[in-house]
Protein backbone atom coordinates (compact mmCIF):
# COMPACT_ATOMS: atom_id res chain seq x y z
CA UNK A 1 0.00 0.00 0.00
CA UNK A 2 1.37 3.31 -1.05
CA UNK A 3 1.50 6.48 1.37
CA UNK A 4 -1.19 8.28 -0.35
CA UNK A 5 -3.08 5.00 0.24
CA UNK A 6 -2.07 4.91 3.85
CA UNK A 7 -3.18 8.49 4.51
CA UNK A 8 -5.57 10.39 2.67
CA UNK A 9 -6.12 13.87 3.74
CA UNK A 10 -9.25 14.36 5.00
CA UNK A 11 -9.46 18.03 5.92
CA UNK A 12 -7.34 21.58 4.72
CA UNK A 13 -7.82 25.07 6.24
CA UNK A 14 -6.58 27.62 4.14
CA UNK A 15 -5.76 31.17 5.14
CA UNK A 16 -5.84 33.71 2.71
CA UNK A 17 -4.03 36.89 4.00
CA UNK A 18 -2.98 38.87 1.44
CA UNK A 19 -5.38 40.85 -1.09
CA UNK A 20 -3.37 40.90 -4.60
CA UNK A 21 -5.72 38.83 -7.63
CA UNK A 22 -2.63 35.73 -7.15
CA UNK A 23 -2.93 34.99 -3.88
CA UNK A 24 -6.50 35.48 -3.44
CA UNK A 25 -6.41 32.89 -6.85
CA UNK A 26 -4.03 30.43 -5.14
CA UNK A 27 -5.95 30.36 -1.82
CA UNK A 28 -9.26 29.59 -4.68
CA UNK A 29 -7.37 27.04 -7.04
CA UNK A 30 -6.50 25.07 -3.44
CA UNK A 31 -9.90 25.19 -1.85
CA UNK A 32 -11.59 24.32 -4.89
CA UNK A 33 -8.88 21.28 -5.76
CA UNK A 34 -9.69 20.13 -2.22
CA UNK A 35 -13.22 20.37 -2.95
CA UNK A 36 -13.02 18.54 -6.15
CA UNK A 37 -11.00 15.73 -4.49
CA UNK A 38 -13.75 15.17 -1.43
CA UNK A 39 -11.56 16.85 1.01
CA UNK A 40 -13.33 18.64 4.05
CA UNK A 41 -12.53 22.46 2.81
CA UNK A 42 -12.52 25.76 5.17
CA UNK A 43 -11.04 28.91 3.74
CA UNK A 44 -10.37 31.34 5.96
CA UNK A 45 -9.80 35.34 4.92
CA UNK A 46 -8.35 37.58 6.95
CA UNK A 47 -6.37 41.19 6.74
CA UNK A 48 -6.02 42.25 3.21
CA UNK A 49 -6.95 38.73 2.13
CA UNK A 50 -10.38 40.10 2.95
CA UNK A 51 -10.74 42.32 -0.46
CA UNK A 52 -11.68 38.66 -1.89
CA UNK A 53 -14.85 38.17 -0.41
CA UNK A 54 -15.79 41.77 0.06
CA UNK A 55 -18.98 42.89 -2.70
CA UNK A 56 -16.89 45.69 -3.38
CA UNK A 57 -13.52 44.39 -4.04
CA UNK A 58 -13.66 41.03 -4.75
CA UNK A 59 -14.32 40.88 -8.82
CA UNK A 60 -11.41 43.89 -9.42
CA UNK A 61 -8.58 42.71 -7.95
CA UNK A 62 -5.42 43.51 -8.80
CA UNK A 63 -1.83 42.23 -9.31
CA UNK A 64 0.95 44.53 -8.14
CA UNK A 65 3.03 46.28 -11.12
CA UNK A 66 5.62 47.76 -8.65
CA UNK A 67 7.56 45.84 -6.69
CA UNK A 68 6.86 42.43 -8.35
CA UNK A 69 9.85 41.74 -9.70
CA UNK A 70 8.37 38.01 -11.37
CA UNK A 71 6.52 40.22 -13.14
CA UNK A 72 7.68 40.08 -17.27
CA UNK A 73 6.55 42.13 -20.60
CA UNK A 74 4.55 40.00 -22.92
CA UNK A 75 7.11 38.28 -24.67
CA UNK A 76 9.31 37.95 -21.45
CA UNK A 77 11.23 40.86 -21.48
CA UNK A 78 11.90 42.65 -17.76
CA UNK A 79 9.19 44.95 -16.76
CA UNK A 80 10.60 48.47 -15.65
CA UNK A 81 10.06 49.91 -12.29
CA UNK A 82 8.64 53.24 -13.08
CA UNK A 83 6.34 51.38 -16.14
CA UNK A 84 4.46 50.12 -13.16
CA UNK A 85 3.95 53.19 -11.08
CA UNK A 86 2.60 55.13 -14.23
CA UNK A 87 -1.46 55.80 -13.95
CA UNK A 88 -3.51 52.65 -15.08
CA UNK A 89 -0.74 50.57 -15.56
CA UNK A 90 -1.66 48.06 -12.47
CA UNK A 91 -4.99 48.36 -13.55
CA UNK A 92 -4.39 47.06 -17.06
CA UNK A 93 -2.16 44.53 -15.58
CA UNK A 94 -4.52 43.46 -13.91
CA UNK A 95 -7.05 43.04 -16.43
CA UNK A 96 -4.99 41.17 -18.66
CA UNK A 97 -4.12 38.84 -16.21
CA UNK A 98 -8.23 38.62 -15.04
CA UNK A 99 -8.06 37.84 -19.70
CA UNK A 100 -5.65 34.74 -19.11
CA UNK A 101 -7.38 33.50 -16.16
CA UNK A 102 -10.96 33.32 -17.87
CA UNK A 103 -9.32 31.86 -21.16
CA UNK A 104 -8.27 29.36 -18.40
CA UNK A 105 -11.72 28.73 -17.83
CA UNK A 106 -10.98 30.39 -14.33
CA UNK A 107 -13.83 32.13 -13.20
CA UNK A 108 -14.14 35.43 -11.60
CA UNK A 109 -13.74 35.50 -7.56
CA UNK A 110 -17.75 35.10 -7.10
CA UNK A 111 -17.99 32.81 -9.23
CA UNK A 112 -15.54 30.56 -8.01
CA UNK A 113 -16.05 31.10 -4.08
CA UNK A 114 -19.87 29.56 -5.71
CA UNK A 115 -18.17 26.67 -6.76
CA UNK A 116 -16.59 26.19 -3.80
CA UNK A 117 -19.83 26.69 -2.17
CA UNK A 118 -21.32 24.45 -4.55
CA UNK A 119 -19.33 21.11 -3.59
CA UNK A 120 -19.71 21.92 -0.02
CA UNK A 121 -16.54 24.10 1.05
CA UNK A 122 -16.88 26.66 4.00
CA UNK A 123 -15.87 29.80 3.92
CA UNK A 124 -15.01 31.91 6.89
CA UNK A 125 -13.94 35.76 7.78
CA UNK A 126 -11.63 36.73 10.01
CA UNK A 127 -13.53 38.98 13.24
CA UNK A 128 -10.17 40.78 14.08
CA UNK A 129 -9.53 41.64 10.70
CA UNK A 130 -13.39 42.68 10.44
CA UNK A 131 -13.00 44.85 13.11
CA UNK A 132 -9.85 46.52 12.23
CA UNK A 133 -10.97 47.42 8.36
CA UNK A 134 -14.95 48.50 10.03
CA UNK A 135 -16.25 46.02 7.48
CA UNK A 136 -19.72 44.95 8.33
CA UNK A 137 -21.40 41.11 7.28
CA UNK A 138 -23.45 42.84 4.33
CA UNK A 139 -20.03 44.28 3.04
CA UNK A 140 -19.44 40.53 2.37
CA UNK A 141 -20.12 37.91 -0.45
CA UNK A 142 -23.06 36.46 0.83
CA UNK A 143 -21.92 33.18 0.79
CA UNK A 144 -19.88 33.48 3.82
CA UNK A 145 -21.00 31.54 6.65
CA UNK A 146 -19.81 33.37 9.66
CA UNK A 147 -16.95 35.76 11.18
CA UNK A 148 -14.85 33.62 13.57
CA UNK A 149 -12.17 34.40 15.57
CA UNK A 150 -8.59 32.43 15.34
CA UNK A 151 -9.51 30.43 18.11
CA UNK A 152 -12.95 29.09 16.31
CA UNK A 153 -10.61 28.84 13.38
CA UNK A 154 -8.25 26.55 15.31
CA UNK A 155 -11.28 24.55 16.53
CA UNK A 156 -12.47 23.52 13.12
CA UNK A 157 -8.90 22.51 11.90
CA UNK A 158 -8.57 19.95 14.66
CA UNK A 159 -8.45 16.10 13.51
CA UNK A 160 -6.73 13.64 11.86
CA UNK A 161 -5.18 14.10 8.54
CA UNK A 162 -5.93 17.64 8.31
CA UNK A 163 -3.21 20.48 6.69
CA UNK A 164 -2.88 24.09 7.59
CA UNK A 165 -2.11 25.99 4.46
CA UNK A 166 -1.08 29.10 4.56
CA UNK A 167 -1.13 31.86 1.77
CA UNK B 1 -1.71 -2.79 -16.94
CA UNK B 2 -5.19 -5.11 -16.02
CA UNK B 3 -8.06 -5.83 -16.86
CA UNK B 4 -11.97 -5.81 -15.18
CA UNK B 5 -14.70 -7.10 -16.14
CA UNK B 6 -17.78 -5.06 -16.58
CA UNK B 7 -20.81 -6.39 -17.63
CA UNK B 8 -19.73 -9.29 -18.48
CA UNK B 9 -16.66 -8.22 -20.71
CA UNK B 10 -13.36 -7.88 -20.28
CA UNK B 11 -11.86 -4.62 -20.48
CA UNK B 12 -8.32 -2.97 -20.07
CA UNK B 13 -8.27 -0.42 -17.43
CA UNK B 14 -5.44 1.10 -15.90
CA UNK B 15 -4.10 1.62 -12.62
CA UNK B 16 -6.42 4.21 -11.26
CA UNK B 17 -9.09 1.92 -12.91
CA UNK B 18 -9.89 3.95 -15.84
CA UNK B 19 -10.55 3.03 -19.55
CA UNK B 20 -7.50 2.55 -21.60
CA UNK B 21 -9.93 2.60 -24.96
CA UNK B 22 -12.53 4.89 -24.46
CA UNK B 23 -14.21 3.07 -27.88
CA UNK B 24 -14.52 0.50 -25.28
CA UNK B 25 -17.26 2.28 -23.29
CA UNK B 26 -20.97 1.22 -23.10
CA UNK B 27 -23.97 2.48 -21.24
CA UNK B 28 -23.60 -0.62 -19.75
CA UNK B 29 -19.95 -0.90 -18.50
CA UNK B 30 -20.55 2.54 -16.99
CA UNK B 31 -23.72 0.97 -15.24
CA UNK B 32 -21.28 -1.43 -14.06
CA UNK B 33 -18.66 0.62 -12.87
CA UNK B 34 -20.81 3.12 -11.08
CA UNK B 35 -21.82 0.63 -9.21
CA UNK B 36 -18.64 -0.09 -7.72
CA UNK B 37 -18.69 3.95 -6.99
CA UNK B 38 -21.59 3.18 -5.15
CA UNK B 39 -23.63 5.22 -7.39
CA UNK B 40 -26.97 4.35 -8.83
CA UNK B 41 -27.20 5.13 -12.26
CA UNK B 42 -29.76 7.84 -13.74
CA UNK B 43 -30.25 9.51 -16.53
CA UNK B 44 -28.86 12.44 -15.27
CA UNK B 45 -25.64 10.60 -14.90
CA UNK B 46 -26.00 9.28 -18.65
CA UNK B 47 -26.49 12.84 -19.74
CA UNK B 48 -23.45 14.03 -18.00
CA UNK B 49 -21.36 11.37 -19.26
CA UNK B 50 -22.23 11.93 -22.68
CA UNK B 51 -21.26 15.59 -22.05
CA UNK B 52 -18.31 14.48 -20.82
CA UNK B 53 -17.38 12.02 -24.18
CA UNK B 54 -18.62 14.75 -26.37
CA UNK B 55 -16.55 17.32 -25.28
CA UNK B 56 -12.81 14.85 -24.57
CA UNK B 57 -13.98 13.46 -28.37
CA UNK B 58 -13.93 17.28 -29.16
CA UNK B 59 -10.29 17.86 -27.87
CA UNK B 60 -12.10 20.46 -25.68
CA UNK B 61 -10.56 21.28 -22.14
CA UNK B 62 -13.24 20.17 -19.19
CA UNK B 63 -13.46 21.88 -16.41
CA UNK B 64 -16.51 21.79 -12.86
CA UNK B 65 -17.10 25.13 -14.07
CA UNK B 66 -18.25 23.89 -17.80
CA UNK B 67 -20.12 21.16 -16.81
CA UNK B 68 -22.07 23.55 -13.90
CA UNK B 69 -22.51 25.24 -17.99
CA UNK B 70 -23.65 22.34 -19.86
CA UNK B 71 -27.48 22.66 -18.93
CA UNK B 72 -27.64 19.28 -17.62
CA UNK B 73 -27.08 20.09 -13.83
CA UNK B 74 -25.50 22.74 -11.52
CA UNK B 75 -22.56 22.65 -9.99
CA UNK B 76 -24.14 21.36 -6.88
CA UNK B 77 -26.35 19.01 -8.68
CA UNK B 78 -22.94 17.64 -10.34
CA UNK B 79 -21.25 17.00 -6.71
CA UNK B 80 -24.65 15.30 -6.11
CA UNK B 81 -24.46 13.07 -8.81
CA UNK B 82 -21.17 11.82 -8.14
CA UNK B 83 -20.90 12.09 -4.35
CA UNK B 84 -16.94 12.84 -3.48
CA UNK B 85 -14.59 13.66 -6.43
CA UNK B 86 -17.30 14.74 -8.90
CA UNK B 87 -14.89 15.43 -11.57
CA UNK B 88 -12.92 12.00 -11.02
CA UNK B 89 -15.14 9.85 -10.75
CA UNK B 90 -17.87 11.31 -13.80
CA UNK B 91 -14.30 10.59 -16.00
CA UNK B 92 -14.37 7.44 -15.25
CA UNK B 93 -17.88 6.45 -15.45
CA UNK B 94 -17.71 8.10 -19.22
CA UNK B 95 -14.46 6.18 -20.19
CA UNK B 96 -12.37 8.79 -20.96
CA UNK B 97 -8.73 9.77 -19.44
CA UNK B 98 -8.26 10.85 -16.12
CA UNK B 99 -8.98 14.72 -15.67
CA UNK B 100 -6.01 16.39 -15.68
CA UNK B 101 -7.66 19.92 -14.84
CA UNK B 102 -7.33 21.95 -11.88
CA UNK B 103 -10.27 24.05 -12.10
Amino acid sequence: MSEKEKYPLKKVCLICAKGTLEDVYAALVMANGAVMEGIETNLFFTFFGLDGITKKQMNSLHTASVGNPAMRMPGGLAFPTWLGGLPGVEAGVSSMMRKGMEELDMPPVDEFLEMIDAGGGKVYACKLAIDMFKLKKEDLWDGVNSIITIGEFYEMSGGENTQIIFT
Amino acid sequence: MATKTFAGVSIEVNDDGYLVNSTDWTKKIAADMAKEEGIEITDTHYEVLNFIRTKIGNGENLTIRGIGKSGIVDIKGFYKLFPGAPLKKATKLAGVAKPTSCI
